[in-house]
């Protein structure tokens, strides 16, 4: 499995793409083909702050429920609105219009301690 | 299937296993003084002896023979049908299915159960069901701190005291606040909850307002007020309420009620001693991924066929585990295909027909004992089908009443010291004049 290199990753199959100090962050393709079908996103309102690898909402699809741990700690600035009606977009395009929320990053440090495409490919093999 | 019990050897093969010597072992962390202690069991006896024996006992229950006692189930008429219907081997020996999608009539008995709930609270859905009244309360206020992310919980001094006991053991574990709100109980009050103090308990920390209509003392509450109160805070407003009287006040719909919880006895299900009863909760859609407890829905298989699922069940706790939104609740299948039933027999029109004479008769039952002199309404402002009457020497009237075969009601000074002197009466359609005038002459005899 290939995942794009310009984003990092958490252990907990989450992604980040980095712009200054903001991210934007959602579940990789590799955790949506492992839930199957997903029906429901419980997003964080805005203003919510995030601590780095604590849970920040919940993800269902038709077989599971997963807790969303926060790959950065940060304010939440913007969440995906268009996942309330059409959650299988972490589905279809888990890197792009999949997208969860963007954060304001309080440590941009945090970031070194994820994990590049390849060492996440390597991760979940 | 065979069934084949465990022998001494299989027991000294486990217990070898986890390395203790004995199966007393396992229980060694329970202190000696709260284990069971030996049973004293009388020698046996022959089948005829024991039936002679336990109608002996049986000889000893004192069946009143009139009855104005309520305080939160009420004797209603339960039409035959709804015994034929639940005695059905069909579902009288089945268990909430775990392949439930096999089971589809009683998936359907669900769904039919669920409609006739939200139809009667005008909510948008309502769940399989509850153990009770008070468990389905307690759920409601949990459901309530999840949805607003809050850690209080204020709830009318109106609503049931045994509900209130449930919701603040529901309440201890996850270490939520329970905040009681005054009611008006003052001479000449309106015994129902003020919608100022309800503001006044309401801050920015308050997940919801629990409030009762009719409310403990047979009293209306202005729930329209106390919702735009719970509203106006942030919170949410829940509407704990009789069933038989949605059919002829306004449905907890109608005035913003955002969860309902009921006790759903009074439809079709005897009073027996406290239960089997069952829990009723309705919510709005948007709500519907915080509700506890199991949910049917309908659905189309892949040739268009109507059919019915387990819905939603990532909230439940086979699948979710200690993140379920409950792990303290079941439904209660029997009970609620008792009230399915027992709506579907009597329908919209004979719903309403109970509660008018329910109402009707409470109003014959206050009438006759103020006229008489005995009694006099203890609160102002409308009442649905209990009333409390302040009658002198309430406490000692009552038992002797009770050596007559007549239970006076409820006596509120059980849990509120201020309404010493008082009983609190309930009618519903079964409530006779010959009963209330034997009441008004039991009350004369007892003067």
């Amino acid at each position: 499995m290939v995942y794009p290199g310009d984003l990092v990753y958490s252990r907990e199959h989450e992604w980040v793409r980095t712009d200054g100090t903001r991210a934007t962050i959602g579940i990789t393709s590799f955790a949506a083909d492992e839930l199957g079908d997903i029906v429901f996103v419980e997003m964080p309102e805005v203003g919510t702050r995030l601590t780095q690898f604590a849970t920040f909402g919940v993800v269902e699809s038709v077989k599971a429920v997963s807790d969303l741990y926060a790959p950065i700690s940060g304010e939440v600035v913007e969440i995906n609105e268009a996942l309330r009606d059409t959650p299988e977009l972490l589905n279809s395009d888990p890197f792009g219009e999949g997208w969860i929320a963007r954060v304001e990053m309080s440590d941009r440090a945090e970031v070194d301690a994820l994990l590049s495409a390849d060492a996440y490919a390597e991760a979940t093999t | 299937m065979t069934y084949s019990p465990h022998t001494d050897a299989d027991h000294a093969a486990m217990l070898e296993a986890i390395g203790i010597g004995s199966i007393e072992d396992l229980f060694a962390d329970i202190p000696p003084a709260v284990r069971a202690s030996a049973w004293e069991v009388p020698p046996p006896l022959v089948e005829q002896d024991v039936r002679a024996e336990l109608s002996r006992l049986a000889g000893r229950n004192r069946i009143p023979e009139v009855s104005f006692l309520g305080a939160g189930v009420y004797r209603h008429l339960v039409p035959a049908v709804v015994s034929e219907v639940i005695g059905r081997p069909e579902f009288a020996t089945s268990y909430t299915p775990y392949q439930p999608e096999v089971s589809q009539g009683t998936l359907q008995s669900i769904y039919e159960f669920q409609s006739l709930i939200t139809e009667l609270t005008g909510m948008d859905v309502a769940t399989a069901s509850h153990y009770d009244g008070a468990t389905a309360t307690a759920e409601a206020a949990l459901m309530a701190c999840r949805l607003t992310r809050r850690n209080r919980v204020a709830v009318s001094a109106g609503v049931s005291p045994d509900t209130r006991r449930v919701l603040a053991t529901y309440c201890s574990g996850p270490g939520i606040e329970v905040v009681k709100v005054p009611i008006d109980i003052g001479e000449g009050g309106t015994g129902t909850t003020d919608p100022g103090a309800a503001a006044d308990a309401l801050g920015d920390d308050v997940a919801c307002l629990v409030a009762a209509q009719p409310n403990f003392y047979g009293q209306l509450e202005p729930m329209r007020e106390l919702a735009d109160a719970a509203h106006a805070a942030g919170a949410q407003l829940v509407a704990v309420v009789e069933p038989t009287s949605l059919a002829v006040l306004e449905p907890p719909g109608g005035y913003g009620a955002d969860i309902v919880a009921a006790e759903g006895q009074p439809l079709g299900i005897p009073a027996s001693f406290g239960g089997p009863y069952v829990g009723l909760m309705a919510a709005r859609m948007a709500s519907v991924r915080q509700m506890p407890g199991r949910l049917v829905g309908a659905t189309r298989d892949t040739e268009g066929r109507r059919g019915y699922v387990l819905t939603l069940q990532a909230r439940e706790q086979h699948i979710r585990r200690e993140k379920a939104a409950s792990n303290i609740c079941t439904n209660q299948a029997l009970m609620a295909l008792a009230a399915a039933a027992y709506l579907c027999a009597v329908g919209p029109t004979g719903l309403r027909e109970v509660a008018e004479r329910s109402v009707a008769q409470a109003r014959s039952l206050a009438g006759a004992l103020e006229s008489a002199g005995l009694a006099e309404r203890r609160f102002d402002g409308p009442y649905f089908a209990e009333v409390t009457m302040r009658v002198p020497d309430a406490a000692r009237r009552h038992a002797s009443l009770a050596e007559r075969g007549i239970v006076a009601g409820y006596l509120p000074e059980r849990d509120e010291p201020q309404l010493a002197g008082t009983i609190l009466l309930a009618a519903t359609e079964l409530t006779t004049d010959d009963e209330i005038e034997r009441l008004v002459a039991g009350l004369k005899a007892t003067a």
